[in-house]
Parts: C-alpha cells; structure tokens; sequence
C-alpha cells in the first residue's frame, strides 16, 4: 500500500542572496489530493512551489535548506537527476506559455525530448493527454495547427496536456487562471477536479473561492512563513489564526 | 475663456510642428536612397547589358564586362557569412544562454563592442599581416572570406544575441519543467524562435560583407584577372575594389564613368538580391510560426 503522503518538505528554507524568502516550511501533500497554496503576493507561495520541481535551481543567486521528500526520497540529494526529476513533477505556468510550435508538436515535446521518435506512440499520448486536459475534441481537426491561434484558455489546457504527456506524478500549478477569463477557468477549476484521480495536484492560487471550490487541503502563506495549514472547509470556516481570518475574508492583501 | 481657445490653437500649432520635424527627418531616409539610387540607375543602366554581364574586362579594363567581379564578390559574400554566422550564433549562444554575469562576460562584451567600432580598413591590414603573411595563405579568396567574416561577427553576435534576448524566458522554463536539459531547449525551443532575428544578422552582415573595399584591397582582390577563382587559393576581382580601381587607378577614368556606374549598380542589385532571398525566407519562417 503506497503511503498517503505523496511528497513533503522538511524545515525547507530559502535564500535569494541573503534574503529568506522562506523560514522552515514542513508540509505534506496527500496522494490524488488537491493543496491550494495561498497567501498575499511575495508571501513567498511560488517560490515554495519551484523549489518543489527545482526550477529554482535557474536562479544563480538562490540558495535551498532543508529537504523536500518525494515518494520519500530527497529530491535535493546529489544523486539525484533534475532532468528526470522534473519529468515526475509536471508543471503548468501562470501565463500560459505554448511554444510556437503547432498543437500537436506542443503536446508531444516532452515525448520528444525523451527521445521518442514513432509516430503511433507519439499521436496515441498526444490524443490521449489532450483528451485528459479536456481539449481533444476542441483541436482534433487542427492539430497542425499553430498552438498561438488558439484562445487563451485553450493554450492553458494545452500546456496542462503538455505536461501530462509526460505521465507525471505530480502536478504544480502556478496560479494556473489567473490570465483566463471565468469560462475557462471554470473548464480548468473541472479539469483539476477529474485531474486528482490520476495525480498529485499543489495550486498556487489568489482566488479565495476557487481555493475553496477546488482543494482537499489548504496552505497560507504570510511573509515567508507557513501560517496555517489543514482541510480546506476548516480553513475557510474555522481557522486558528488571526492573520488566516483576515486574508481569507479580505481585510488585507 | 477666450484665453483658453488661443491657448489650444498654440498647443495645435506646436503639435503640428513637432509632427512636421518628425515626419521630415523620417523622410531624410526615404528621399536619400531614393536619390542614390535614381543616381546610380540614371547612370549606370546603360553601361549593363549581356557583354557587360557575361565577359571579363578587357582593352586595360575600358571594354567588356566584370563577370570575375561579380562571382568574386558573390563568392565573398556568401563565404564570409558562412564563417561568421555558425561562429557568431555560437558565440552568441554562449553569451546569453550560459555565461554567469560577471567579469569575464562583461569584459567580452566590451572586445566585441568594440570590435565593432574598428575601421575597416584595420580589418584589412590585420588580414594583410595575419591571414596573407603570417599563416602564408596569400592573397587569396580565402584570405579575403577570413578577413571579411572576423568584420562581420560582431554584427553577427549583436543581432543574434537581441533575437535571443527577444525570446520570452516562459518558452525556456516551460521547457525545463518538462525535463528538457539545457541543449535540448536551446536547439529544440530558443533558437527556432529567435531564427528569423538571427537572419536579420546574417542579411546585415551579408551587406556589408559584400560591400567593403578596404577589408579585401590586402587580403583578397586584384587589379586585373580574367579567369574566375577556380579555388578558395585564387586571387580575385571584386566589384566594389573594380569601382575603386576603375574611378582612381585606370587609364581612361573619364572613359570608363559609365562602366563604374554599371559595377556599382551590379553590386547594389546584387546585395539587394541577397537580401531579398533572406528576407522572403525569413517572412516565410515568421508566417509558419505564428
């Protein structure tokens, strides 16, 4: 039996230069679950985030403390492979980012850069992941298509099918709605919902009631420090502190 | 409230003179190639014809044609770019993607800067004493390509780097997190968006290869040859150092006026017609991407 958790952090901090843009952050996230990080801008939520797939590691001047478990195994250990490590943990950007590249190419790139070369195998995970991100039958007739004609919640369900191509176990978010409008974020509110099935899903979000609609578990972030965490419905109703009843009922940030 | 009408129609009036400057020094640039080329259309469309296109010069260079010019500076243009663009992109490539920001970096960012601000006719000594003499090349083909690539690279690097830069840092981390390495997302996700700027460097350094006198008067051309280059080891002619040679040095530069016209409207048309190839390429890479 596979154990609940499926990736934690231990006493994690962070540096930028000799800034700490984050102060002992222990927290686990629950196989097939969905975990809101929220908090007001610069609580440093993001960066928690990156440093899960270790896209931090681009930043020269940023520097990591403590460990991060996935599937109980540091991730930050010397052995441990980024490349491959960051085929496990997917991720989907804020602003969506299709490269310009045609629909199809955009969807198989993470197949590609694996080295995979056949044809069949290629358009079989390629319908299958547009299919996942609920977008097949919007793109079926134009996969040849450039991925920049495409609206802009489509390109977000894109880039969610191009990073479930590469059959993740988790899945990172980062504000994934914020540049879409209330349409297509509730398209992708519904993907993440019938998304935790297959995966670890850990959304970064500023919108308190999609934190409410679509997380099991719920994180806040203030100033670099984990404030609170637990089930999303005693967080919104019955949290500890005062500075999680202020942020969730708006009085600041 | 009078007052404040007349204070709008002086406000109208210094808009309309501010557009007015603005809109002429833009037309400067218009009006001036115009004027060049009426210039050398006028004068020199007569002197073209078949003999002119086809044959080499003969009679000391006051009858016959400048093909030797022509595959000469062809052969130029298209040789130093092909040394300078793999070089420069590489260079380019490394100073972007790469490089940590410090010292080192910024210390060759200053050597191609101002590799950049040396006269062309240093590129041309430099070619003289280190390709020609030093290395016993010669005065050769290969003498003059060397010479005129090592000009061209910062305008190379520069170009190639702004098409980098113009890449948006999204594509490069969307690329990481699919568990793409480094080379990967620079082969396969920066450079083929930053193609169509990098060919921008190749048409500008493509121009200006072709169009210098001074670069290839020590290190690749000559007076007189009739015969094409036949190996990277030949002498050649050229058609701006034929224009050169024709207005200064001839025997009949009087008589040879509309000959040097036709040379400089060959070499113009044939710059242009480079750049044409490259331009229509580059549209078409745009089209294809967007």
């Amino acid at each position: 039996m596979d154990s609940p958790i499926k990736m934690s952090t231990i006493n994690l901090d962070f540096y930028y230069g000799k800034f700490q843009a984050l102060q002992h952050i222990s927290l686990d996230f629950a196989r097939n679950q969905v975990t809101a990080l929220i908090g007001p801008s610069g609580c440093g939520k993001s960066t928690f985030l990156r440093c899960l797939n270790r896209m931090n590691d681009l930043i020269l001047i940023g520097r990591v403390e403590g460990k991060i478990l996935l599937d109980n195994e540091d991730i930050y250990a010397s052995n441990v492979d980024v490349v491959s490590l960051r085929s496990r943990i997917g991720m989907v950007f804020q602003k969506p980012n299709p490269f310009p590249k045609t629909i199809f190419e955009n969807a198989a790139y993470g197949l590609r850069i694996k080295g995979i070369k056949n044809k069949n195998t290629l358009s079989e995970h390629v319908e299958n992941s547009l299919k996942q991100s609920a977008l097949w039958n919007e793109v079926k007739d134009r996969l040849n298509e450039s991925a920049l004609g495409l609206s802009g919640g489509q390109q977000q369900r894109l880039c969610i099918a191009r990073a479930l191509a590469v059959e993740p176990e988790v899945l990172l978010m980062d504000e994934p709605c914020s540049a879409l409008d209330p349409i297509a974020t509730q398209k992708i509110e519904e993907l993440i919902q019938e998304l935790k099935a297959n995966y670890t899903i850990i959304t970064v979000t500023h919108n308190m009631q999609q934190a409410a609609r679509i997380s099991d578990t719920t994180a806040f972030f203030y100033m670099g420090k984990l404030i609170e965490t637990g089930n999303t419905d005693i967080i919104f109703t019955r949290p500890r502190y005062k500075e999680t009843e202020d942020y969730i009922t708006g009085r600041f940030g | 409230m009078k007052a404040k009408i007349q204070h709008k129609n002086l406000r109208k009036i210094i808009q309309q003179a501010m557009f007015f400057i603005f809109r002429m020094a833009a037309a400067i640039n218009g009006i001036c190639l115009l004027l060049i080329t009426t210039f050398i259309v006028s004068n020199g469309w007569h002197a073209i014809n078949w003999t002119f296109l086809t044959q080499p010069p003969m009679d000391s260079m006051t009858k016959g044609g400048i093909l030797p010019c022509i595959v000469g500076t062809f052969c130029l243009g298209l040789g130093a770019i092909a040394f300078s663009l793999p070089i420069g992109v590489s260079s380019a490539i490394y100073l972007n993607e790469y490089a940590a920001t410090g010292k080192v970096l910024r210390m060759i960012r200053f050597g191609i800067n101002n590799l950049a601000g040396i006269p062309s006719v240093v590129f041309g000594l430099f070619g003289l004493a280190f390709f020609v003499i030093w290395m016993k090349i010669g005065v050769s083909l290969l003498a003059g390509i060397l010479t005129l690539g090592i000009m061209t690279l910062p305008v190379i690097i520069g170009t190639t780097e702004e098409a980098l830069k113009a890449v948006p840092n999204s594509y490069r981390e969307a690329s990481f997190g699919l568990g793409a390495t480094k080379s990967q997302t620079i082969f396969r996700v920066v450079l083929p968006a930053a193609l169509p700027g990098i060919l921008t460097g190749g048409i500008l350094g493509i121009s200006r290869a072709a169009g210098e006198t001074a670069p290839i008067m020590f290190t690749a051309a000559v007076f007189f040859t009739p015969d094409l280059p036949s190996s990277i080891f030949d002498e050649i002619m050229a058609l701006p150092y034929h224009i050169y040679v024709l207005a200064t040095a001839g025997t009949e530069i009087e008589a040879t006026r509309h000959l040097q016209y036709g040379t400089a409207l060959v070499l113009i048309t044939l710059v242009l017609g480079m750049n044409l190839i490259s331009i229509i390429y580059r549209s078409w890479l745009r089209r294809k991407m967007i």
